[in-house]
């Protein structure tokens, strides 16, 4: 069974702030910023658990992130696409 | 100096840890053999030019390639099946007014069981934390100079999706079969550090 999908394209979210003491896909640099949702890629095994040894690792919605530079390096004119899967994520207006 | 491979170091980590999981059990030297085989043969970044090739000729395969890449590359004989694990490949394609980069900033992902081993620059530190920050000025330094009206996105590999970037077509290359288009292509094309 794996989570029923949260958001979808155009969708505004916050990543978490949160630095777990075990493995995590949500990089650094990626943290408690705003972005775009842009594509739905589905459910997949949270690599969190999956690194963690737990068997059968929850299944959760993952979507690419779409960032600006000046958001997540305060400058920059380019943009960054990030994985994330949905518990690294809430809503933001 | 030719008596130390750069590699050496990492060699010896490797086949320690190998001497770890066969100890315990896990594994034999057969099946790892069998496994590392079975994920590279037949991977290239060839796999790659040759679906670059197919959606410069073919607009319906391009179209397909760009909303549904795994489903469509079987046109061309491939999957994604070819790794260790299920992964989907996205495609993301350059335009006059956009370009597309890849990197996996917290480790080295990427699209082996398609395209082979990546080049040593992928994985490399410098390379992965700096492209996300300043990726017109790393391009400038692969010889990719980008006008400034060229949009750029950088995409980090951090989940399960694997990337290919889907070069423009060549000037001057209509009169070019879809073998000799192949040929064109480059690995560095492919990850978005050369224009083709």
């Amino acid at each position: 069974m794996s989570e029923a999908p949260r958001f979808a394209p155009g969708d505004r979210v916050r990543t978490s702030t949160v630095d777990p003491d075990h493995h995590t896909r949500l990089p650094r640099y990626a943290r408690g910023h705003v972005g775009e949702v842009v594509r739905d890629l589905g459910a997949w095994p949270l690599a969190d658990e999956g690194a963690q040894g737990v068997p059968d690792a929850r299944e959760e919605p993952v979507y690419t992130v779409r960032f600006a530079a000046r958001d997540l390096w305060g400058g920059g004119d380019h943009w960054v696409t990030v994985d994330l899967w949905q518990s690294y994520l809430e809503g933001a207006s | 100096m030719s008596d130390h491979h750069p590699d050496a170091e990492i060699a010896v980590r490797v086949r320690r840890l190998e001497e770890r999981v066969v100890a315990a059990g896990l594994t034999d030297d057969a099946e790892l053999d069998d496994i590392l085989t079975r994920l590279l043969a037949g991977a290239s970044p060839l796999n790659g030019a040759r679906i670059v090739a197919r959606a410069w000729v073919d607009d319906d395969f391009r179209r397909r390639l760009l909303a549904d890449a795994s489903g469509a590359i079987a046109d061309v004989g491939l999957s994604m099946g070819g790794g260790l694990k299920v992964q989907n490949l996205g495609v993301v394609e350059n335009t006059a007014s956009e370009h597309h980069v890849l990197v996996c900033t917290l480790c080295s992902c990427y699209p082996i069981g398609l395209l082979g081993p990546s080049p040593s620059w992928y994985k490399s530190e410098a390379y992965r934390a700096r492209v996300v920050r300043e990726p017109r000025a790393v391009l400038a330094e692969f010889g990719l100079e980008l006008p400034d009206d060229v949009a750029i996105t950088v995409h980090d590999t951090s989940a399960e999706n694997r990337y290919l970037v889907l070069p423009r077509r060549p000037a001057g290359t209509e009169a070019l079969s879809e073998a000799e288009l192949t040929t064109m292509v480059t690995r560095n094309g492919l990850i978005g550090t050369a224009a083709v």
